[in-house]
């Protein structure tokens, strides 16, 4: 078990290494971040002074160099609008993007693991028929149009819920009380947005707990338990559900990779003050520090991630820390 | 008597023929190939078909000036609804946008860029991918090493940051969308095509061109691609959906296609405003559009995906 999570911590490491590597190169073969900044028609001496702090002016093997290293020791560079690091001002926002991602995730599977064991235990009934639209219409519709959908319909027309941004609850981090306030007021604010992110990911929840219901149906134990005649109702309440979440569950986690994705246009519909939204105001302020310093944060916590789910894998069944 | 050759085909009958035609045609996904299809003329018959200019603002009618702004001449009519509803039109069937120009024209256009940016992202994609994935699982050892560390790397990746961040330094463009959009998603064809090889060049066709002498890129291009094309046309058609998502979503963000261009995705995003005072129409069009075009794309994926991959015929 040690040596597994050994091998699997120097995985991450390599990685990470890989990550921030490929992000320093493609970015410079890509262009000039000081192109982004500098507006048609601005000062050259400006560009160049410019150039000068972000350290562009030097050898690529000396900025790769003090890339590294300002990385290792948790600096992500500052931003140049707020100037504050842009670790600070990720955590800052974070907790919203969790409770934003957490809603969803919700929401995702209370829409799509039922429907999707109804569909497997139904195969090619009008339950099997509903559930493959669902799950086709989640993933081709995209959340951004069904999130302006929901601002027309009962943001505008209706006026159910309001449209923009999270509400008055904060997550402050010296002051315990607001941790649970934080997460258990402003319901309103938070049905839309989570509604149209979660949308996307109920499509692949149904269909990744349909095929694992299958998949668990096929198998001799459950075959052997219905030999035993023992009732449907339990085989499938006590043998087959609990094997066939083990699936779901890794998508679940996998999910918030591509949670980060959609997030962003969700949180800019919707103003939701998330990491998302951040990046976009990275965008719009042309604030490179800051574009790059989220998206290095989001593959250093993607890393992490994983990392986590698979020591949590090794602990749960002992196949995988024997395999390798 | 002889049999001839004109005596064997004539046990076919026409009728027969037709039937068996009809019998494979109805195998086909029809409704995403006419919607696809559609969109496909639609994009490249834009230039004859479209009723207005893309870029510029619809002439309105002296008529039309007066009853709304009491004034005889006027340079364009904003907002204007959808024929149907009131103050609606038949010269702009769909109404027309915040600068007057006519919303179904932009969209035909619109159709062209989602279109060219979607197909060439996946198609440089997926060449970039398949060469590696296949240069990877055949040549083995350093190699294998080298480029799946960094695919898996850049799999952790998510997509969409990682297209911003290059498209922050880059600049927006349709040709630089299309750029980015290859740069990010290839890595999904080699890991996939990567675990395809291992299986293939064991295979005995390997083998023996092996002991003929044939050489490696021989090899490579002649007996592995062919055989891992079934896997590479499964991907491209599920990843044109995502590709058409990620190009909206990155021209509603403001770094994909610029304006002026008529970006299905930046259509949405220029009519949030006017959205808000209740004018649906100026986004709901682009957005329907976009999920028709990733719903057929899907759907003939999800079809290709079931004929060409034995393993996932039964479910």
């Amino acid at each position: 078990m040690q040596k597994y999570v050994l091998i699997r911590a120097l995985y991450s490491v390599i990685t990470l290494w890989l990550l921030v590597t490929i992000v320093f190169t493609m970015v410079r073969l890509s262009g000039d971040p000081v192109e982004m900044k500098g507006e048609i028609g601005s000062d050259p001496a400006y560009t160049q002074q410019l150039r000068h702090d972000w350290g562009l002016d030097q050898p690529y093997y000396v900025q790769y160099a003090s890339f590294l290293a300002n990385l290792v020791r948790g600096d992500f560079g500052h931003s140049f609008e707020k100037s504050l690091p842009v670790t600070t001002i990720y955590f800052q926002r974070l907790p919203n993007s969790l409770k934003l991602g957490f809603a969803a995730f919700v929401i995702s599977i209370v829409i799509g693991v039922p429907l999707g064991m109804l569909s497997a235990l139904k195969v090619n009934t009008w339950w099997d028929s509903l559930g493959k639209l669902v799950a086709l219409l989640g993933l081709s519709v995209p959340g951004f149009f069904v999130g302006l959908v929901l601002i027309i319909i009962f943001g505008v027309n209706l006026g159910w819920f309001p449209v923009l941004g999270k509400g008055q609850s904060a997550f402050v981090a010296g002051e315990p009380s607001t941790w649970v306030t934080f997460w258990f007021r402003d319901w309103g604010h938070l049905a839309m947005p989570a509604f149209a992110l979660g949308w996307y990911f109920s499509g692949a929840m149904l269909r990744i707990s349909r095929s694992g219901m299958l998949d668990v149906l096929g198998t001799d134990y459950v075959k052997l338990v219905r030999l035993k005649g023992v009732p449907e109702a339990i085989v499938i309440a006590k043998h087959a559900l609990k094997n066939s979440l083990i699936p779901i569950l890794t998508i679940a986690g996998l999910n918030l990779v591509v949670m980060l994705n959609v997030a962003i246009v969700i949180e800019v519909i919707f103003n939701w003050p998330g990491v998302g939204l951040l990046l976009y105001d990275g965008l719009t302020n042309r604030d490179f520090p800051m574009v790059q310093g989220v998206v290095l944060m989001s593959g250093v916590i993607i890393v992490l991630l994983n990392f986590t789910i698979d020591v949590l894998y090794a602990c749960v069944d002992p196949r995988v820390r024997l395999s390798r | 008597m002889a049999i001839t050759f004109d005596d064997v085909r004539s046990v076919t009958t026409n009728a027969e023929r037709a039937r068996r035609l009809f019998g494979y045609m109805r195998q086909l996904p029809m409704i995403p190939l006419f919607v696809l299809s559609l969109l496909g003329f639609v994009a490249i018959f834009a230039d004859v078909i479209a009723p207005h200019s893309e870029l510029d603002p619809v002439k309105p009618t002296s008529a039309q000036c007066q009853a709304l702004y009491g004034a005889p001449d006027c340079p364009y009519l904003e907002d204007v609804p959808p024929f149907w509803s009131e103050g609606g039109s038949l010269t702009t069937p769909l109404g027309t946008d915040f600068l007057g120009r006519d919303v179904l024209s932009r969209l035909m256009y619109g159709a062209r860029i989602s279109l060219i940016v979607a197909l060439m992202g996946t198609v440089v994609a997926g060449t970039i991918g398949t060469l590696l994935g296949v240069i990877a699982g055949y040549m083995g050892r350093w190699w294998d090493q080298v480029i799946m560390r960094v695919t898996d790397a850049w799999l952790t990746l998510p997509s969409l940051v990682f297209a911003i961040l290059l498209l922050s330094v880059r600049g927006p463009g349709m040709w630089n969308v299309v750029l980015v959009l290859a740069l990010v998603f290839w890595s999904r064809y080699s890991r996939a095509v990567r675990g395809e090889v291992l299986a293939l060049r064991e295979r005995d066709f390997v083998k023996l061109a092996e002991i003929n002498g044939i050489s490696k890129t021989r090899i490579i291009f002649r007996h592995l691609i062919p055989n891992v094309m079934n896997t590479v046309m499964v991907l491209f058609s599920l990843q044109v959906g995502v590709a058409v998502i990620i190009e909206a979503s990155l021209s509603f963000l403001g770094v994909g296609v610029p304006p002026p261009e008529p970006s299905w995705g930046l259509m949405l995003a220029q009519e949030r405003d006017a959205m808000m005072e209740g004018k649906w129409w100026l986004a709901v069009f682009p957005g329907i559009c976009i999920s028709l075009l990733v719903l057929s794309a899907n759907m003939l994926g999800d079809w290709l995906r079931v004929r060409l991959d034995p393993q996932l015929r039964n479910r």
